[in-house]
Protein backbone atom coordinates (compact mmCIF):
# COMPACT_ATOMS: atom_id res chain seq x y z
CA UNK A 1 0.00 0.00 0.00
CA UNK A 2 1.07 3.66 -0.95
CA UNK A 3 0.42 6.63 0.08
CA UNK A 4 -1.19 9.14 -2.57
CA UNK A 5 -0.58 12.92 -2.18
CA UNK A 6 -2.91 15.36 -3.53
CA UNK A 7 -1.13 18.09 -5.86
CA UNK A 8 -2.12 21.82 -5.13
CA UNK A 9 -1.73 23.67 -7.88
CA UNK A 10 -3.61 26.44 -10.71
CA UNK A 11 -2.73 24.50 -14.10
CA UNK A 12 0.72 26.89 -14.42
CA UNK A 13 2.85 26.14 -10.88
CA UNK A 14 2.43 23.88 -8.51
CA UNK A 15 1.90 25.16 -5.13
CA UNK A 16 4.62 24.73 -2.54
CA UNK A 17 2.23 23.60 0.07
CA UNK A 18 2.47 20.35 -1.68
CA UNK A 19 6.51 20.05 -1.37
CA UNK A 20 5.22 20.10 2.60
CA UNK A 21 3.09 17.94 2.22
CA UNK A 22 5.25 15.50 0.49
CA UNK A 23 7.28 15.84 3.45
CA UNK A 24 4.66 14.74 5.76
CA UNK A 25 4.22 11.96 3.72
CA UNK A 26 7.47 10.83 3.51
CA UNK A 27 7.40 9.76 7.14
CA UNK A 28 4.62 7.43 6.72
CA UNK A 29 7.31 5.42 5.29
CA UNK A 30 5.66 4.00 2.28
CA UNK A 31 5.81 4.72 -1.72
CA UNK A 32 4.52 7.70 -2.36
CA UNK A 33 2.27 9.06 -5.49
CA UNK A 34 1.29 12.67 -6.16
CA UNK A 35 -2.20 12.93 -8.03
CA UNK A 36 -2.37 16.13 -10.59
CA UNK A 37 -6.01 16.74 -11.73
CA UNK A 38 -6.27 19.58 -13.77
CA UNK A 39 -6.89 20.87 -17.42
CA UNK A 40 -3.24 21.32 -19.84
CA UNK A 41 -1.37 21.11 -16.33
CA UNK A 42 1.65 19.54 -18.21
CA UNK A 43 4.22 21.94 -16.45
CA UNK A 44 2.55 20.98 -13.09
CA UNK A 45 3.30 17.13 -13.92
CA UNK A 46 6.80 18.27 -15.37
CA UNK A 47 7.44 19.84 -11.95
CA UNK A 48 5.75 17.16 -9.45
CA UNK A 49 8.28 14.76 -11.70
CA UNK A 50 11.17 15.88 -10.10
CA UNK A 51 9.69 16.23 -6.56
CA UNK A 52 12.43 13.67 -4.27
CA UNK A 53 10.94 10.74 -2.77
CA UNK A 54 7.97 10.28 -5.35
CA UNK A 55 7.75 7.03 -7.09
CA UNK A 56 4.84 8.14 -9.49
CA UNK A 57 2.56 10.56 -10.47
CA UNK A 58 -1.20 10.08 -11.67
CA UNK A 59 -2.52 12.04 -13.88
CA UNK A 60 -6.41 13.22 -15.14
CA UNK A 61 -6.05 15.88 -17.89
CA UNK A 62 -9.75 16.67 -18.33
CA UNK A 63 -11.79 20.63 -18.12
CA UNK A 64 -13.98 19.23 -15.84
CA UNK A 65 -11.21 19.62 -12.94
CA UNK A 66 -9.67 23.20 -14.30
CA UNK A 67 -10.98 24.89 -11.00
CA UNK A 68 -10.51 22.13 -8.87
CA UNK A 69 -14.28 21.98 -8.07
CA UNK A 70 -14.17 19.87 -4.64
CA UNK A 71 -17.33 17.40 -6.01
CA UNK A 72 -15.48 16.34 -8.71
CA UNK A 73 -12.07 15.82 -7.65
CA UNK A 74 -13.23 13.77 -4.40
CA UNK A 75 -15.10 11.64 -6.76
CA UNK A 76 -11.60 11.32 -8.72
CA UNK A 77 -9.46 10.68 -5.55
CA UNK A 78 -12.46 8.26 -4.20
CA UNK A 79 -12.04 6.32 -7.85
CA UNK A 80 -8.04 5.87 -6.63
CA UNK A 81 -8.56 4.81 -3.24
CA UNK A 82 -7.79 0.94 -3.29
CA UNK A 83 -4.40 1.16 -3.84
CA UNK A 84 -3.52 3.35 -0.95
CA UNK A 85 -3.26 3.49 2.90
CA UNK A 86 -2.92 7.60 3.17
CA UNK A 87 -4.21 10.04 1.02
CA UNK A 88 -2.55 13.39 2.14
CA UNK A 89 -3.08 16.95 1.03
CA UNK A 90 -2.24 20.59 2.67
CA UNK A 91 -3.86 22.03 4.84
CA UNK A 92 -5.02 25.13 2.96
CA UNK A 93 -8.25 26.25 1.30
CA UNK A 94 -7.97 24.06 -1.54
CA UNK A 95 -7.33 21.00 0.67
CA UNK A 96 -9.86 21.75 3.18
CA UNK A 97 -12.48 22.24 0.92
CA UNK A 98 -11.59 18.67 -1.04
CA UNK A 99 -10.29 16.49 1.74
CA UNK A 100 -13.51 16.14 4.42
CA UNK A 101 -15.69 14.68 0.75
CA UNK A 102 -12.94 12.19 -0.14
CA UNK A 103 -12.96 11.13 3.88
CA UNK A 104 -16.44 10.99 4.36
CA UNK A 105 -17.13 9.06 0.90
CA UNK A 106 -14.56 6.36 2.40
CA UNK A 107 -16.15 6.60 5.89
CA UNK A 108 -13.28 7.59 7.43
CA UNK A 109 -12.67 10.19 10.38
CA UNK A 110 -10.09 12.43 8.47
CA UNK A 111 -7.36 13.94 10.77
CA UNK A 112 -7.20 17.88 10.30
CA UNK A 113 -4.13 19.98 10.04
CA UNK A 114 -1.61 17.65 11.52
CA UNK A 115 1.88 19.32 12.86
CA UNK A 116 4.12 16.00 13.23
CA UNK A 117 3.58 12.76 12.21
CA UNK A 118 4.89 10.21 15.80
CA UNK A 119 3.80 6.98 14.18
CA UNK A 120 1.88 5.79 10.72
CA UNK A 121 -1.46 6.05 12.53
CA UNK A 122 -0.45 8.65 15.47
CA UNK A 123 -0.22 12.34 14.76
CA UNK A 124 -0.18 15.73 16.82
CA UNK A 125 -2.58 18.65 15.56
CA UNK A 126 -3.53 21.94 17.20
CA UNK A 127 -7.15 22.87 18.66
CA UNK A 128 -8.46 25.54 20.22
CA UNK A 129 -7.01 27.92 17.68
CA UNK A 130 -3.07 26.63 19.08
CA UNK A 131 -4.00 26.93 22.74
CA UNK A 132 -3.45 23.16 22.90
CA UNK A 133 -1.51 20.43 20.99
CA UNK A 134 -3.26 16.69 20.69
CA UNK A 135 -1.84 13.70 19.83
CA UNK A 136 -4.23 11.76 18.41
CA UNK A 137 -4.60 7.68 17.00
CA UNK A 138 -6.78 7.21 13.85
CA UNK A 139 -7.84 3.45 13.75
CA UNK A 140 -9.14 3.79 10.30
CA UNK A 141 -7.82 1.13 8.33
CA UNK A 142 -7.05 4.30 5.43
CA UNK A 143 -6.25 7.28 6.96
CA UNK A 144 -7.12 10.90 5.13
CA UNK A 145 -5.26 13.52 6.54
CA UNK A 146 -4.61 17.44 5.70
CA UNK A 147 -0.99 18.96 6.68
CA UNK A 148 -0.49 21.94 8.48
CA UNK A 149 2.62 23.40 5.57
CA UNK A 150 4.40 25.12 7.75
CA UNK A 151 5.44 22.39 10.33
CA UNK A 152 6.99 20.11 7.55
CA UNK A 153 10.16 21.28 5.61
CA UNK A 154 9.69 21.10 2.15
CA UNK A 155 11.90 18.48 0.05
CA UNK A 156 13.57 19.00 -2.79
CA UNK A 157 12.76 18.76 -6.34
CA UNK A 158 15.98 17.09 -7.84
CA UNK A 159 14.40 13.97 -9.02
CA UNK A 160 15.36 11.96 -12.27
CA UNK A 161 11.51 12.07 -14.11
CA UNK A 162 9.26 9.26 -12.78
CA UNK A 163 6.91 7.63 -14.41
CA UNK A 164 3.34 8.98 -15.18
CA UNK A 165 0.36 7.38 -15.23
CA UNK A 166 -2.83 9.00 -17.61
CA UNK A 167 -6.17 8.00 -15.76
CA UNK A 168 -9.58 9.12 -17.33
CA UNK A 169 -11.73 11.44 -16.13
CA UNK A 170 -14.59 10.76 -14.58
CA UNK A 171 -18.14 11.81 -15.37
CA UNK A 172 -19.25 15.61 -14.12
CA UNK A 173 -21.59 15.54 -11.17
CA UNK A 174 -23.52 18.93 -12.02
CA UNK A 175 -24.19 19.72 -9.31
CA UNK A 176 -21.21 22.44 -8.55
CA UNK A 177 -21.00 24.93 -11.44
CA UNK A 178 -18.10 27.08 -11.42
CA UNK A 179 -18.69 31.06 -12.08
CA UNK A 180 -16.03 32.93 -11.63
CA UNK A 181 -13.05 33.84 -9.58
CA UNK A 182 -10.89 37.28 -8.57
CA UNK A 183 -7.61 37.07 -7.54
CA UNK A 184 -5.80 39.52 -6.12
CA UNK A 185 -2.91 41.15 -8.04
CA UNK A 186 -0.09 42.05 -6.49
CA UNK A 187 3.41 42.18 -7.07
CA UNK A 188 4.59 41.26 -3.33
CA UNK A 189 4.95 37.48 -2.80
CA UNK A 190 1.88 35.58 -1.48
CA UNK A 191 1.51 35.59 2.21
CA UNK A 192 2.19 31.39 2.57
CA UNK A 193 4.98 31.98 0.26
CA UNK A 194 6.70 35.03 1.70
CA UNK A 195 9.91 34.87 3.28
CA UNK A 196 9.67 38.01 5.10
CA UNK A 197 6.13 39.16 6.51
CA UNK A 198 4.72 42.65 8.39
CA UNK A 199 1.03 42.80 9.24
CA UNK A 200 -0.65 45.31 11.47
CA UNK A 201 -3.32 45.57 13.80
CA UNK A 202 -5.95 47.44 15.30
CA UNK A 203 -3.46 49.86 16.05
CA UNK A 204 -2.88 50.88 12.65
CA UNK A 205 -6.53 52.75 12.99
CA UNK A 206 -7.30 52.72 9.74
CA UNK A 207 -6.87 50.97 6.10
CA UNK A 208 -5.36 54.24 5.05
CA UNK A 209 -2.69 53.73 7.70
CA UNK A 210 -1.80 50.12 6.33
CA UNK A 211 0.50 52.31 3.54
CA UNK A 212 2.82 52.61 6.15
CA UNK A 213 3.64 49.05 5.91
CA UNK A 214 3.05 48.75 1.79
CA UNK A 215 6.32 51.00 1.52
CA UNK A 216 8.48 48.93 4.15
CA UNK A 217 7.22 45.78 2.22
CA UNK A 218 8.52 46.55 -0.73
CA UNK A 219 12.03 47.81 0.36
CA UNK A 220 11.71 44.12 1.66
CA UNK A 221 10.34 42.29 -0.40
CA UNK A 222 7.61 41.06 1.92
CA UNK A 223 4.09 40.26 1.75
CA UNK A 224 1.77 42.33 4.20
CA UNK A 225 -0.27 40.74 6.59
CA UNK A 226 -3.12 41.80 9.07
CA UNK A 227 -4.69 40.30 12.59
CA UNK A 228 -7.92 39.13 12.89
CA UNK A 229 -9.21 42.46 15.11
CA UNK A 230 -7.86 44.31 12.11
CA UNK A 231 -9.83 42.38 9.18
CA UNK A 232 -13.29 43.02 11.63
CA UNK A 233 -12.28 46.19 12.03
CA UNK A 234 -12.85 46.64 7.95
CA UNK A 235 -9.23 47.86 7.62
CA UNK A 236 -7.79 45.47 4.90
CA UNK A 237 -9.64 42.47 2.70
CA UNK A 238 -10.09 38.83 4.94
CA UNK A 239 -7.46 37.36 2.24
CA UNK A 240 -4.64 39.65 4.65
CA UNK A 241 -5.74 37.46 7.51
CA UNK A 242 -3.06 35.78 9.42
CA UNK A 243 -4.41 33.56 12.76
CA UNK A 244 -6.03 30.46 13.20
CA UNK A 245 -8.81 31.35 10.99
CA UNK A 246 -6.98 33.17 8.28
CA UNK A 247 -3.97 32.09 6.70
CA UNK A 248 -1.23 29.99 8.99
CA UNK A 249 1.97 31.50 7.77
CA UNK A 250 5.52 30.65 9.03
CA UNK A 251 8.35 33.58 7.35
CA UNK A 252 12.09 34.12 8.10
CA UNK A 253 10.73 37.26 9.53
CA UNK A 254 7.03 38.75 10.97
CA UNK A 255 6.86 41.79 11.74
CA UNK A 256 3.84 42.47 14.06
CA UNK A 257 3.01 46.14 14.32
CA UNK A 258 -0.06 47.45 16.52
CA UNK A 259 -1.00 44.04 17.30
CA UNK A 260 -1.94 42.99 20.48
CA UNK A 261 -1.07 39.37 20.13
CA UNK A 262 -4.58 37.47 20.54
CA UNK A 263 -4.41 33.33 20.84
CA UNK A 264 -5.79 33.63 18.03
CA UNK A 265 -3.56 35.31 15.80
CA UNK A 266 -0.22 33.92 17.81
CA UNK A 267 -1.27 30.50 16.48
CA UNK A 268 -0.82 31.26 12.89
CA UNK A 269 2.23 33.57 12.96
CA UNK A 270 4.31 31.80 16.53
CA UNK A 271 6.06 29.38 13.94
CA UNK A 272 8.22 32.40 12.31
CA UNK A 273 11.98 32.05 12.75
CA UNK A 274 12.66 35.62 14.23
CA UNK A 275 9.81 37.96 15.60
CA UNK A 276 9.41 41.44 15.83
CA UNK A 277 6.95 43.31 17.63
CA UNK A 278 6.27 47.12 17.59
CA UNK A 279 3.32 48.31 19.98
CA UNK A 280 2.51 51.26 22.61
CA UNK A 281 1.17 49.02 24.35
CA UNK A 282 4.38 46.99 27.18
CA UNK A 283 1.69 44.50 28.39
CA UNK A 284 0.50 43.57 24.74
CA UNK A 285 0.68 39.56 24.64
CA UNK A 286 3.01 40.00 21.42
CA UNK A 287 5.53 40.57 23.18
CA UNK A 288 5.85 36.83 25.05
CA UNK A 289 6.39 35.65 21.68
CA UNK A 290 8.80 38.72 20.19
CA UNK A 291 12.88 37.88 19.52
CA UNK A 292 12.56 41.54 18.99
CA UNK A 293 10.04 43.49 20.46
CA UNK A 294 9.79 47.56 20.51
CA UNK A 295 7.42 49.38 22.59
CA UNK A 296 6.70 52.41 20.46
CA UNK A 297 4.04 54.19 18.91
CA UNK A 298 3.92 52.94 15.39
CA UNK A 299 3.39 56.08 13.41
CA UNK A 300 7.00 57.59 14.78
CA UNK A 301 8.60 54.16 14.49
CA UNK A 302 7.24 53.02 11.35
CA UNK A 303 8.69 55.94 9.20
CA UNK A 304 11.69 55.90 11.18
CA UNK A 305 12.37 52.02 10.26
CA UNK A 306 11.07 53.06 6.54
CA UNK A 307 14.06 55.67 6.24
CA UNK A 308 16.47 53.17 7.49
CA UNK A 309 15.91 50.25 4.54
CA UNK B 1 -37.49 27.24 1.18
CA UNK B 2 -36.48 25.45 4.30
CA UNK B 3 -33.00 25.79 5.71
CA UNK B 4 -31.69 23.84 8.38
CA UNK B 5 -28.81 25.28 10.50
CA UNK B 6 -26.54 22.97 12.73
CA UNK B 7 -24.97 24.53 15.33
CA UNK B 8 -22.09 23.59 17.90
CA UNK B 9 -22.24 24.35 21.78
CA UNK B 10 -18.62 25.08 22.11
CA UNK B 11 -16.24 26.83 25.26
CA UNK B 12 -16.77 30.52 24.87
CA UNK B 13 -14.49 32.53 22.63
CA UNK B 14 -12.77 34.38 25.08
CA UNK B 15 -11.60 31.25 27.33
CA UNK B 16 -8.15 30.33 27.45
CA UNK B 17 -8.17 27.11 26.97
CA UNK B 18 -5.52 24.96 28.87
CA UNK B 19 -5.25 20.86 29.07
CA UNK B 20 -5.92 19.00 32.30
CA UNK B 21 -3.85 17.81 35.21
CA UNK B 22 -3.09 14.67 33.99
CA UNK B 23 -3.06 15.51 30.12
CA UNK B 24 -5.96 13.62 28.87
CA UNK B 25 -7.69 16.02 27.71
CA UNK B 26 -8.72 19.76 27.77
CA UNK B 27 -10.04 21.08 30.96
CA UNK B 28 -13.53 22.07 30.72
CA UNK B 29 -14.61 22.21 34.18
CA UNK B 30 -16.54 25.55 35.22
CA UNK B 31 -15.81 27.34 31.66
CA UNK B 32 -18.76 29.56 29.82
CA UNK B 33 -19.87 27.61 27.15
CA UNK B 34 -21.39 29.34 23.98
CA UNK B 35 -22.70 28.84 20.60
CA UNK B 36 -19.78 28.45 18.03
CA UNK B 37 -18.99 31.66 16.42
CA UNK B 38 -19.13 30.53 12.74
CA UNK B 39 -22.53 28.80 13.43
CA UNK B 40 -23.55 32.00 14.83
CA UNK B 41 -22.65 33.84 11.63
CA UNK B 42 -24.74 30.56 9.94
CA UNK B 43 -28.04 31.16 11.82
CA UNK B 44 -27.45 34.62 10.95
CA UNK B 45 -27.53 34.39 7.36
CA UNK B 46 -30.56 31.65 7.39
CA UNK B 47 -32.58 34.09 9.23
CA UNK B 48 -31.58 36.92 7.13
CA UNK B 49 -32.91 34.91 4.32
CA UNK B 50 -36.45 33.93 5.98
CA UNK B 51 -36.73 38.04 6.68
CA UNK B 52 -35.84 38.86 2.62
CA UNK B 53 -39.29 36.69 2.10
CA UNK B 54 -37.35 33.87 0.86
CA UNK B 55 -37.51 31.63 3.19
CA UNK B 56 -40.33 29.70 5.09
CA UNK B 57 -39.01 28.18 7.91
CA UNK B 58 -35.47 28.03 9.63
CA UNK B 59 -34.50 24.95 11.78
CA UNK B 60 -31.57 24.89 14.48
CA UNK B 61 -30.45 21.77 15.39
CA UNK B 62 -27.28 20.36 17.30
CA UNK B 63 -26.05 17.01 18.36
CA UNK B 64 -24.71 17.00 22.14
CA UNK B 65 -25.42 16.42 26.15
CA UNK B 66 -28.64 17.37 27.36
CA UNK B 67 -26.93 20.78 28.44
CA UNK B 68 -26.64 21.81 24.76
CA UNK B 69 -30.22 22.50 24.82
CA UNK B 70 -28.87 26.38 26.05
CA UNK B 71 -27.44 26.58 22.79
CA UNK B 72 -30.39 25.64 21.08
CA UNK B 73 -32.68 27.76 22.90
CA UNK B 74 -30.29 30.80 21.56
CA UNK B 75 -30.88 29.92 18.48
CA UNK B 76 -34.69 30.52 18.58
CA UNK B 77 -34.00 33.66 20.33
CA UNK B 78 -31.89 34.35 17.36
CA UNK B 79 -34.85 33.90 14.84
CA UNK B 80 -34.90 29.64 14.28
CA UNK B 81 -38.61 28.75 14.60
CA UNK B 82 -37.76 25.37 15.98
CA UNK B 83 -34.63 23.49 16.85
CA UNK B 84 -34.13 19.67 17.18
CA UNK B 85 -31.50 18.18 19.89
CA UNK B 86 -30.19 15.05 18.98
CA UNK B 87 -28.94 13.79 22.39
CA UNK B 88 -25.65 12.06 22.89
CA UNK B 89 -23.55 11.92 25.93
CA UNK B 90 -20.26 11.10 24.13
CA UNK B 91 -19.03 14.20 21.87
CA UNK B 92 -19.58 12.38 18.23
CA UNK B 93 -16.65 13.24 16.13
CA UNK B 94 -17.40 15.24 12.56
CA UNK B 95 -17.80 12.26 10.21
CA UNK B 96 -20.14 10.64 12.99
CA UNK B 97 -21.68 14.46 13.41
CA UNK B 98 -22.30 14.26 9.51
CA UNK B 99 -23.95 10.96 9.59
CA UNK B 100 -26.87 11.98 12.37
CA UNK B 101 -27.15 15.71 10.14
CA UNK B 102 -27.57 13.52 7.18
CA UNK B 103 -30.36 11.52 9.01
CA UNK B 104 -31.69 14.58 10.10
CA UNK B 105 -31.61 16.05 6.13
CA UNK B 106 -33.38 13.32 4.78
CA UNK B 107 -36.40 13.31 7.03
CA UNK B 108 -37.14 17.24 7.11
CA UNK B 109 -35.95 18.15 3.56
CA UNK B 110 -34.62 21.56 3.66
CA UNK B 111 -33.27 23.44 0.30
CA UNK B 112 -30.22 24.37 2.04
CA UNK B 113 -28.28 23.67 4.90
CA UNK B 114 -25.70 26.10 6.69
CA UNK B 115 -22.98 25.65 8.81
CA UNK B 116 -19.60 27.03 10.22
CA UNK B 117 -16.72 26.52 8.38
CA UNK B 118 -14.88 24.99 11.71
CA UNK B 119 -16.12 24.89 15.18
CA UNK B 120 -13.36 26.82 17.94
CA UNK B 121 -12.80 23.26 19.42
CA UNK B 122 -11.65 20.81 17.39
CA UNK B 123 -10.88 23.20 14.39
CA UNK B 124 -11.47 20.19 12.09
CA UNK B 125 -13.24 22.33 8.94
CA UNK B 126 -15.38 19.10 8.66
CA UNK B 127 -18.35 18.23 8.95
CA UNK B 128 -20.24 20.39 5.88
CA UNK B 129 -17.61 18.44 3.28
CA UNK B 130 -18.18 15.11 4.73
CA UNK B 131 -22.26 16.28 4.71
CA UNK B 132 -22.42 17.04 1.82
CA UNK B 133 -20.73 14.06 0.13
CA UNK B 134 -22.52 11.34 1.91
CA UNK B 135 -26.47 13.28 0.78
CA UNK B 136 -24.26 13.73 -3.23
CA UNK B 137 -24.75 17.21 -2.52
CA UNK B 138 -23.26 20.34 -3.54
CA UNK B 139 -21.41 22.55 -1.42
CA UNK B 140 -19.47 25.93 -1.05
CA UNK B 141 -17.14 26.57 1.92
CA UNK B 142 -15.98 29.81 3.37
CA UNK B 143 -18.87 31.78 2.07
CA UNK B 144 -18.64 35.33 2.21
CA UNK B 145 -21.81 36.22 0.21
CA UNK B 146 -24.64 33.89 -0.57
CA UNK B 147 -27.76 34.61 -3.24
CA UNK B 148 -30.95 32.44 -3.45
CA UNK B 149 -31.74 32.58 -7.27
CA UNK B 150 -34.52 30.47 -8.70
CA UNK B 151 -33.38 26.48 -8.05
CA UNK B 152 -29.98 27.26 -7.23
CA UNK B 153 -27.90 29.37 -5.18
CA UNK B 154 -24.65 31.37 -5.97
CA UNK B 155 -21.89 31.41 -3.09
CA UNK B 156 -18.67 33.36 -3.30
CA UNK B 157 -15.63 31.98 -1.32
CA UNK B 158 -12.75 33.25 0.36
CA UNK B 159 -10.16 30.98 -0.99
CA UNK B 160 -6.45 31.92 -1.04
CA UNK B 161 -5.14 35.07 -2.52
CA UNK B 162 -8.81 36.07 -3.58
CA UNK B 163 -12.70 35.03 -3.98
CA UNK B 164 -14.45 32.24 -5.88
CA UNK B 165 -18.27 31.95 -6.60
CA UNK B 166 -19.77 28.78 -7.49
CA UNK B 167 -23.70 28.30 -8.71
CA UNK B 168 -24.89 25.26 -6.70
CA UNK B 169 -28.31 22.86 -7.48
CA UNK B 170 -30.14 22.39 -4.56
CA UNK B 171 -30.24 21.12 -1.89
CA UNK B 172 -27.15 22.95 -1.11
CA UNK B 173 -24.78 22.51 1.72
CA UNK B 174 -22.51 26.06 2.21
CA UNK B 175 -20.00 26.82 5.55
CA UNK B 176 -20.07 30.49 6.34
CA UNK B 177 -16.16 32.30 6.66
CA UNK B 178 -16.52 35.78 8.71
CA UNK B 179 -16.98 38.19 6.24
CA UNK B 180 -20.73 36.78 5.50
CA UNK B 181 -22.39 39.39 7.64
CA UNK B 182 -22.39 40.20 11.23
CA UNK B 183 -24.79 38.39 13.83
CA UNK B 184 -27.32 40.32 16.07
CA UNK B 185 -27.68 39.98 19.77
CA UNK B 186 -30.43 38.45 21.13
CA UNK B 187 -32.97 40.79 22.41
CA UNK B 188 -34.66 40.47 25.75
CA UNK B 189 -38.61 40.03 24.47
CA UNK B 190 -36.99 37.19 21.91
CA UNK B 191 -35.40 35.34 24.73
CA UNK B 192 -38.72 35.29 26.65
CA UNK B 193 -40.31 34.40 23.13
CA UNK B 194 -38.23 31.47 21.90
CA UNK B 195 -38.72 29.82 25.47
CA UNK B 196 -42.11 28.95 24.15
CA UNK B 197 -40.76 27.55 20.70
CA UNK B 198 -40.86 23.67 19.88
CA UNK B 199 -37.68 22.13 20.62
CA UNK B 200 -37.36 18.54 19.71
CA UNK B 201 -35.00 16.20 21.99
CA UNK B 202 -34.51 12.86 19.76
CA UNK B 203 -32.07 10.14 21.64
CA UNK B 204 -29.06 9.39 19.18
CA UNK B 205 -29.75 6.09 19.66
CA UNK B 206 -33.21 6.29 17.88
CA UNK B 207 -31.87 7.76 14.93
CA UNK B 208 -30.08 4.39 13.91
CA UNK B 209 -26.87 6.15 13.10
CA UNK B 210 -23.65 4.46 13.98
CA UNK B 211 -21.67 7.28 15.13
CA UNK B 212 -18.68 5.33 17.23
CA UNK B 213 -15.61 7.39 17.26
CA UNK B 214 -12.32 6.40 15.22
CA UNK B 215 -9.64 8.14 16.70
CA UNK B 216 -8.10 8.01 20.19
CA UNK B 217 -7.04 11.01 21.96
CA UNK B 218 -4.15 9.89 23.69
CA UNK B 219 -2.52 13.68 25.12
CA UNK B 220 -3.39 17.28 25.18
CA UNK B 221 -0.82 19.43 25.98
CA UNK B 222 0.38 22.58 26.25
CA UNK B 223 2.49 24.09 22.81
CA UNK B 224 6.04 24.25 23.30
CA UNK B 225 6.48 27.66 24.22
CA UNK B 226 9.46 29.97 21.77
CA UNK B 227 12.51 31.01 23.82
CA UNK B 228 12.31 34.70 25.74
CA UNK B 229 13.06 37.54 23.17
CA UNK B 230 14.82 40.70 24.28
CA UNK B 231 13.01 44.53 24.35
CA UNK B 232 15.23 47.02 22.08
CA UNK B 233 15.32 50.38 23.22
CA UNK B 234 14.93 52.06 19.15
CA UNK B 235 14.58 52.20 15.55
CA UNK B 236 18.04 52.07 15.22
CA UNK B 237 18.58 48.90 17.46
CA UNK B 238 16.11 47.04 15.72
CA UNK B 239 17.30 47.31 12.50
CA UNK B 240 21.17 46.66 13.90
CA UNK B 241 19.60 43.44 15.32
CA UNK B 242 17.57 42.25 12.58
CA UNK B 243 20.92 42.53 10.67
CA UNK B 244 23.61 41.68 12.38
CA UNK B 245 22.06 38.82 14.84
CA UNK B 246 19.52 37.21 13.15
CA UNK B 247 20.74 38.44 9.74
CA UNK B 248 16.94 38.26 8.23
CA UNK B 249 17.67 41.76 6.76
CA UNK B 250 20.47 43.33 4.46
Amino acid sequence: MSTLVIAEHDNNNLKGSTLNTVAAATQLGVDIHILVAGSDCESVVAECQQVDGVSKIIHSNDPLYLNQIAEDVSALVVSLSADYSNILAPATTFGKNLMPRVAAKLDTQQISDIISVESADTFKRPIYAGSCIATVKSNDALKVITVRSTAFDAVTQNSADVEVINVNPLDSLNISQFVSEEIAESDRPELTAADIIISGGRGMQSGENFHLLDSIADKLGAAVGASRAAVDAGFVPNDYQVGQTGKIVAPDLYIAVGISGAIQHLAGMKDSKVIVAINKDEDAPIFQVADYGLVADLFNALPELDSQL
Amino acid sequence: MKILVPIKRVVDYNVKVRPLGDNSNVDLNNVKMSVNPFCEIALEEAVRIKESGKASEVIAITIGKTESQEQLRTALALGADRAILVESDSLLEPLGLAKVLAKVVNDESPDLVILGKQAIDGDNNQTGQMLGAILDLPQATNASELNIEDGTVSVTREIDGGLQTLKLTTPAIVTTDLRLNEPRYASLPNIMKAKKKELKVIPLVDTGVDASPRTELLKVELPEARAAGIMVDSVDQLVDKLKNEAKVIS
